[in-house]
């Protein structure tokens, strides 16, 4: 559909340039913060304007971090929030692309019955099955590991759906003409399904790795020994200090540098992720 | 090479009626067999029984000396080219090519020669590096055969493989198929449901319908005597007319006509005249048809007359130049009839 009308192109553009602004304006808001000495702050107004405070509280922050308020050094949190992201993320897809290649491509007993099980697992988010997760984690004494940070997040179906969507979309001669070339099941997995839905992995990574990297509430449950803080709970934690003001200047560093590698993924992926939500040729 | 033995096979499904039902049939090294039917009748499921992409639930199949029953079609020694080519897309050609020959750990320097060889055949040599995206309907269809001839194998089957082209390639492909078929000397399976096809490229015809056989028989023999109606109205284009006739005191009768065509026995039959069997006579000729003409479609060399003779629908060819009027008659030889049963439709 294409429209002449410069006003309506004016009014569009203008909407669209207000919403960018409000997305904005915050992260602006963050970065300026950071720039700045902790006396910026006492007169109750955040500045507007860059400081020139950016080399010294990144650098505090990735070297001492805020021992006094529980908060350990960014580089450690960054560290332990990458490995969850990316063991989840992984996780997630080796699992799901695994149980969707069972369900499409095989007929076993209970083949429906483990369908809806995996579908159950949808209604269940960790939010709604937090306490039994946390006493099964506990029990089994995952408590500040990467393991019980991980893999109750691993177990859901979300991504079993897309790909059982994505191989329901191959046609069934490649299945077959794999047969006829003598491709056993496992060969036909690796050789042909994978190379195929590649780009539905990379896109599903880049949606699992933020899901993963934005993790909150469990990671704060579950870690209580420094060393496992991610750093989107480390956040909160530092920012509430205490019976003292919070150091601004010095959480606005931690939020933009738990900011970055969400955004680092999602710019270098970009490509393959918007082709992996749109492409339809097999 | 080989030859194929399918012993009483039938494929059923769990409470369902028979898709296939007994069929029995020997292919010999180097026959190219064509299934042909209406949609269907089994004939892809017969296929793909073969090929052991299907389960077989009665009977025994055989490529060369082998029951292959409980074999998987790796283990089968056959090639199938796909409607849709089913060509790995992520792989080019020349890996689309090798890939059956890889997974068999054929050692390299084979596989290339094998592969140059069939690229040659086919002259695909100019994209082996080429996506099967890149390529169109056609140059696809060769890289499928290609993929079947690399790997020399006892038989080839082929499931409708012209159906996604147009109409000029298909008529190319046709014969290009056949002369290859005729050059590797392999014994091929061919399944369509295009009538020409089956006739232009088979040795030998099965007709099948409804999971049945009706007729195993080269084309023309086929052509010229149908087992049954079925047969009859489906091998031919324009496809034979089929009237409703009784058996009166040895003639035929068409409503109070007697047609010149003796028969034995009494009571209704089914008369079949092909359109192009049926020339212009003149008006109150004995024995002729008087055809009500309803339309009349031009092919160009021919053209094709529809009308009714006695309530009953006929369809005549008559050359582009001849004259037309809105009551024509026409005769045929009495050896041009086909007489079938009535109630069972098979050839009297």
């Amino acid at each position: 559909m294409i429209e002449r009308r410069p006003l309506l192109q004016a009014a569009a553009h203008l909407v669209l340039i207000i919403g960018v602004l409000t997305v904005a304006f915050p992260v602006w808001l963050a970065i300026v913060a950071s720039t700045h000495p902790q006396s910026a702050f006492e007169t109750g107004l955040i500045p507007v304007w860059p400081g020139d405070q950016a080399l010294v509280n990144y650098g505090a922050m990735f070297g001492e971090g805020l021992s006094n308020l529980g908060a350990p050094p960014l580089s450690g949190m960054l560290f332990n929030s990458l490995v969850m992201a990316l063991v989840i993320a992984c996780g997630k897809i080796a699992i799901s692309i695994t149980s969707a290649f069972a369900i499409v491509y095989f007929r076993f007993p209970f083949r429906m019955f483990a369908f809806w099980c995996i579908f159950i697992t949808l209604m269940l988010p960790v939010e709604v099955r937090i306490l039994p997760t946390y006493k099964v984690v506990a029990d089994l004494g995952m408590l500040n590991s990467y393991a019980g940070l991980t893999i109750p997040l691993i177990a859901s179906a979300t991504a079993t759906f897309l790909f059982r969507q994505v191989f329901l979309t191959i046609p069934d001669e490649l299945m077959e003409a794999a047969r006829i070339d003598g491709a056993g099941p496992l060969r036909f997995f690796w050789e042909i399904l994978i190379p195929l839905s590649r780009t539905n992995i990379a896109a599903l990574f880049v949606i699992l790795f933020i899901y993963g990297w934005n993790q909150y509430l469990w990671p704060l449950l579950i870690t209580t020994d420094e060393g496992f803080y991610t750093i989107v709970a480390g956040i909160k934690r530092m920012a509430e200090a205490v019976d003292s003001l919070p150091i601004w200047n010095y959480v606005m560093a931690a939020a933009v540098m738990a900011m970055v590698p969400p955004v680092l993924v999602v710019v270098l992926m970009q490509r393959v992720f918007v082709k992996g939500l749109i492409e339809t040729e097999k | 090479m080989a030859t194929i033995t399918l012993d009483n096979v039938g494929k059923s499904y769990a409470g369902d009626a028979m898709a296939v039902s007994n069929v029995t049939l020997d292919i010999a090294d180097g026959e190219f067999v064509v299934l042909v039917g209406p949609s269907g009748c089994g004939k892809s499921t017969l296929l793909r029984m073969i090929a052991g992409l299907e389960t077989i639930t009665a009977g025994q199949v055989r490529i060369g000396n082998r029951v292959v029953n409980d074999l998987e079609p790796g283990e089968r020694d056959i090639a199938m080219v796909f409607q849709n080519y089913a060509l790995y897309p992520h792989m080019t050609v020349r890996q689309n090519l090798a890939y059956g020959l890889k997974n068999r750990r054929m050692d390299r320097a084979e596989i290339a020669r094998r592969v140059d060889q069939a690229a040659g055949i086919l002259e695909i040599g100019d994209y082996l590096d080429r996506k099967p995206r890149q390529l169109s309907g056609g140059q696809r269809q060769r890289v499928a055969m290609g993929r079947a001839i690399v790997r020399e194998p006892a038989a080839f089957l082929f499931d409708e493989p012209l159906s996604n082209l147009d109409a000029k390639l298909r008529v190319t492909m046709r014969s290009e198929i056949r002369q290859l078929q005729r050059r590797l000397g392999t014994t091929s399976v061919y399944v369509t449901h295009d009538q020409v096809e089956a006739m232009t490229l088979a040795d030998r015809l099965v007709v099948l319908n409804k999971g049945r056989v009706e007729q195993i028989g080269a084309p023309l023999e086929v052509y010229r005597n149908p087992a049954s109606v079925f047969v009859a109205g489906f091998i031919g284009a324009p496809s034979m007319n089929l009237l409703a006739a009784t058996r009166d005191n040895g003639r035929v009768m068409l409503g109070d006509v007697a047609l010149p065509v003796a028969v034995p026995g009494q009571g209704p039959v089914t008369l079949g005249l092909r359109p192009e069997d049926l020339h212009r006579a003149p008006e109150g000729a004995e024995g002729g048809l008087d055809m009500t003409v309803a339309h009349v479609e031009e092919l160009g060399a021919q053209r094709l007359v529809h009308g009714h003779v006695g309530g009953q629908a006929l369809v005549a060819t008559l050359p582009s130049d001849a004259p037309l009027a809105d009551r024509l008659t026409f005769a045929f030889d009495a050896s041009a009839a086909h007489l079938f049963d009535a109630t069972t439709g098979s050839r009297i």
